[in-house]
């Protein structure tokens, strides 16, 4: 008798939260589902935005994309806070001992001044381009309305400002610390003709005001471009210029592209299947950027040599976007 | 940035490594880039001024919380493992859960959005980054709640539906009206609203309580989420503090601004602290202090020191800081017994205190509780003992501010209710004080939007004509198993069986 007594006030009475369970049913949640679905508040907001009267808080409409239920958007990878830094951590451990095996064996110190200035000219910048995807990226963590979405922007805002910092660093281990060489990198971003097209594609893009759109064009295109440029075509030509171990000090950025592909691909796949208006959409974006950004890098390829990458790497892209669907017609030469 | 030929310090390298990859746009114009930063009339005249209020890079970032992460997770598995809600001081306790859960929780999520609003608002680079960091953290507190709950919700009524309930249930708005009041605001007020009045002035008398009500009570998976964040509220805290200093620095012109903000937000706040107030007093079965000393210690004391400090700006100490200070010995009073009636209504389970806990209301507040509270909850307690527990079944007047209902009495006068009226536009407008009339009086456009709970139920916007409907239907809350007094529900038989069991 006091056996059944005993599993009878043990048992539990549910199995999850009730969101979780009208989505998932009443059976045991993983951490992902029931910190991640539905905790979003929804309905019956009280105030208009003072910063945007037209529409609400939380505010499907900050987007022209549609979606029937924005939480059909989900993470491949399953990241919540917890499991997102506890990844973050064990590649920053990775990147630690690679810093330090560079700074043990003065593999920066000992490039030559060539390779040095151009380290300062055509990698370091990108620090920049990383703090305007770190901006981009908060906005859409703000903007969007689905904690599904809404966090894994928050994660890659992150993301961003730590990659800009690994850049940093790398110009902090050419200039003996000083800031020197940060100095004269941001002198290139600013003034050196052959950056300005890329300045102007940051700030273009820090003025786009449609969430999805922006997340698209930053974390689809622009990074379909600029990662495998930088870190995979520039970093071959680094190390035929000697910088042979130079390439773990960007190993992280490569790695990290690797996994952020997953989520992109998934969540822009998910979002051109559920209708055609967002199909026309993500195609006209697509037919818009590319060649924009495509020409961006033009006059960086031509200066380290290596023009006919950037039609591999479009191709890559286009690729990538035919996977879930998005062809699109026509040159973009 | 000024390089110079030595190894750069600490504080000018975090420049480095935080505001230094920002830079003055040429080919958008800075205005088209943050166009939110001007329209509150703040003026500020120079970033570089901003100090970081601490300095942690990404990769410290991400090892120091993955740290703090996983052994919070061995607790909670731990906790699920062993039963651990079976060690808490009684079962009413996991009311005040459930209080946090459906009113405190969708809040750090409301915060997360707010922060990576203004992360991306502000022209400076060193304040955003600060906001946006404040942003994940406040995202890692919203789903560390939730797995904290977890297994509690599978034992307990009343915690399974929270951010369904934030969004809808009548004291929930409450809270939701608190937030939504400042993420509509412009990014300066957002951050003098949350960072400032919320996380530096009042945090205290809002976490701390609720932590250590779970210390207090047996409850390991709660301690140990609070002691797990209070390194994340030290850094909110300090950015809290860094804002206001950096904003009245900046323009003489800030001031009278920033003194209109303190006054509102604060008096925001005192309102929402009331649940505060009732759940320190009557919901914790192990008492850790009175609302009225948590208020002596963290607000007069400590506030006190802080408004002296910022004397200097032209700051002074927020307007009816004396009626808020007058009212610790009523509002958590008042509080409980208006949730008391409004049982039918809530996610949580009421009661009335017994005979020693009485004992200590009066030894707590020996200049309000006998005077004006025992007797009415003797009342309510005889009539209960005679089959009639006492249920209000009409609809209250809500303020159209703090949406509190009308049930805190004049400064002065205990025993009379305080009423404010207005009239805007042709419309009559309710509040609970003259703090409350003062905030609508300054943006009526705004305050006469709020979704005013018991209107919505009365225009029929609630799936129902009466109140059980709306309470089953719309918010999804199981009349007599979630609420009702906590004599006789589930949560308490299932408590005895645990008990009796335990003794065999
Ligand atoms: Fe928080
Ligand atoms: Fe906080
Ligand atoms: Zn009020």
């Amino acid at each position: 008798m006091a056996v059944e007594i005993r599993t009878l006030a043990i048992e539990p009475i549910r199995n999850t939260y009730g969101h979780t369970a009208r989505r998932f049913g009443d059976k045991p949640a993983t951490r992902y589902q029931e910190a991640s679905f539905d905790i979003e508040a929804k309905i019956n907001f009280h105030y208009k935005p003072l910063w945007d009267p037209q529409r609400t808080l939380n505010d499907n409409a900050r987007t022209n994309i549609k979606m029937v239920d924005w939480y059909s958007v989900t993470d491949p990878r399953q990241y919540y806070y917890g499991s997102y830094v506890a990844n973050r951590a064990k590649m920053q451990e990775v990147a630690e001992s690679n810093f330090s095996f560079c700074d043990k064996n003065n593999v920066v110190e000992n490039l030559n001044e060539n390779l040095k200035n151009d380290l300062l000219r055509l990698l370091v910048p990108f620090r920049h381009m990383e703090l305007a995807a770190n901006m981009n990226n908060s906005k859409i963590a703000g903007d969007a309305v689905a904690a599904t979405v809404a966090q894994m922007h928050i994660f890659t805002a992150m993301d961003r400002l730590g990659m800009g910092q690994y850049l940093s660093r790398i110009a902090l281990m050419i200039d003996g610390a000083t800031g020197q060489g940060l100095d004269k990198s941001k002198d290139y971003w600013m003034n050196d003709p052959l950056l300005q097209p890329l300045r102007k594609l940051a700030e273009d893009t820090l003025v786009i005001d449609d969430w999805f759109e922006l997340s698209f064009v930053q974390n689809l295109l622009i990074d379909g471009f600029m990662y495998p440029f930088v870190y995979e075509v520039y970093d071959k030509i680094i190390q035929k210029d000697g910088g042979v171990c130079l390439s773990m000090l960007t190993e992280f950025m490569r790695d990290w592209h690797k996994e952020t592909q997953r989520w992109v691909n998934a969540m822009c796949k998910t979002v051109y299947a559920e209708n055609d208006e967002n199909k026309i959409l993500m195609e006209s974006w697509t037919k818009l950027w590319i060649p924009v950004i495509k020409n961006t890098f033009l006059n960086l390829a031509n200066e380290i040599g290596c023009v006919e990458s950037l039609n591999e790497i479009e191709s890559d892209l286009n690729c990538r976007l035919a996977k879930f669907g998005l062809i699109v017609s026509g040159e973009s030469k | 940035m000024s390089a110079k030929n030595r190894k750069l310090n600490l504080k000018d390298k975090y420049q480095y490594l935080t505001r230094d990859m920002a830079w003055e746009p040429t080919y958008q114009d800075k205005k088209d880039i943050f166009p939110e930063e001007d329209f509150e009339g703040i003026k500020i005249k120079d970033w570089s001024k901003w100090e970081d209020p601490f300095r942690l890079t990404m990769d410290s970032y991400w090892k120091y919380q993955a740290e703090k992460e996983k052994k919070l997770y061995a607790i909670f598995d731990a906790f699920a493992q062993n039963n651990g809600h079976q060690n808490i001081s009684d079962a009413r306790y996991v009311n005040a859960l459930k209080l946090f859960l459906s009113g405190v929780s969708p809040l750090e999520y409301a915060a997360f959005q707010g922060y990576a609003k203004v992360g991306r608002q502000f022209s400076g680079a060193g304040a955003r980054v600060a906001c946006q960091m404040q942003a994940i953290d406040e995202l890692r507190h919203s789903q560390t709640q939730q797995h904290a709950m977890s297994h509690y919700n599978k034992h307990f009524n009343g915690l399974h539906d929270p951010a369904h309930m934030h969004d809808r249930v009548w004291f929930l708005s409450v809270p939701k009206s608190f937030f939504d009041d400042a993420r509509s605001a412009g990014p300066f007020e957002f951050l003098t609203a949350i960072s400032f009045s919320f996380e530096y002035v009042l945090t205290n008398l809002l976490f701390v309580p609720f932590m250590s009500g779970a210390a207090y009570n047996g409850d390991m998976a709660t301690v140990t989420f609070g002691f797990s964040a209070q390194s994340d509220e030290a850094r909110h805290m300090t950015l809290g503090l860094e804002v206001i200093k950096f904003i009245l620095e900046q323009h003489e012109d800030n001031v009278p601004i920033i003194q209109k903000w303190i006054d509102k937000w604060f008096w925001r706040g005192f309102r929402l602290l009331s649940l505060v107030g009732m759940m320190m007093d009557y919901m914790l079965p192990n008492k850790v202090m009175s609302w009225a000393e948590a208020w002596e210690t963290y607000y007069e004391k400590s506030g006190g020191a802080l408004f002296k400090d910022l004397e200097r700006y032209g700051i002074r100490p927020p307007k009816y800081q004396d009626v808020a200070n007058a009212a610790k010995n009523h509002i958590s009073h008042q509080a409980w017994a208006t949730f008391y009636q409004y049982s039918k209504a809530t996610n949580f389970h009421t009661w009335m205190p017994d005979e020693s806990e009485m004992k200590w209301l009066a030894e707590k507040y020996p200049d309000s509780f006998d005077k004006y509270y025992r007797p009415r909850f003797e009342y309510w307690d005889r009539k209960q003992k005679e089959g009639e527990r006492f249920y209000n079944d009409t609809l209250p007047q809500l303020c159209q501010v703090c949406q509190i209902p009308a049930i805190f009495t004049e400064h002065e006068s205990p025993s009379v209710l305080s009423l404010r009226q207005v009239e805007y536009n042709e419309e009559r407008y309710h509040f609970c004080s003259d703090g409350c009339a003062d905030i609508f009086n300054d943006e009526p456009e705004k305050y006469i939007q709020a979704w005013l709970p018991v209107h919505q139920i009365y225009q029929g916007n609630c799936d129902g004509s009466n109140v059980s409907e709306v309470v089953s239907n719309y918010y999804n809350i199981n009349l007599g198993k979630d609420n009702l007094d906590y004599d006789g529900s589930p949560d308490q038989k299932r408590w005895q069986e645990i008990k009796n069991n335990g003794s065999k």
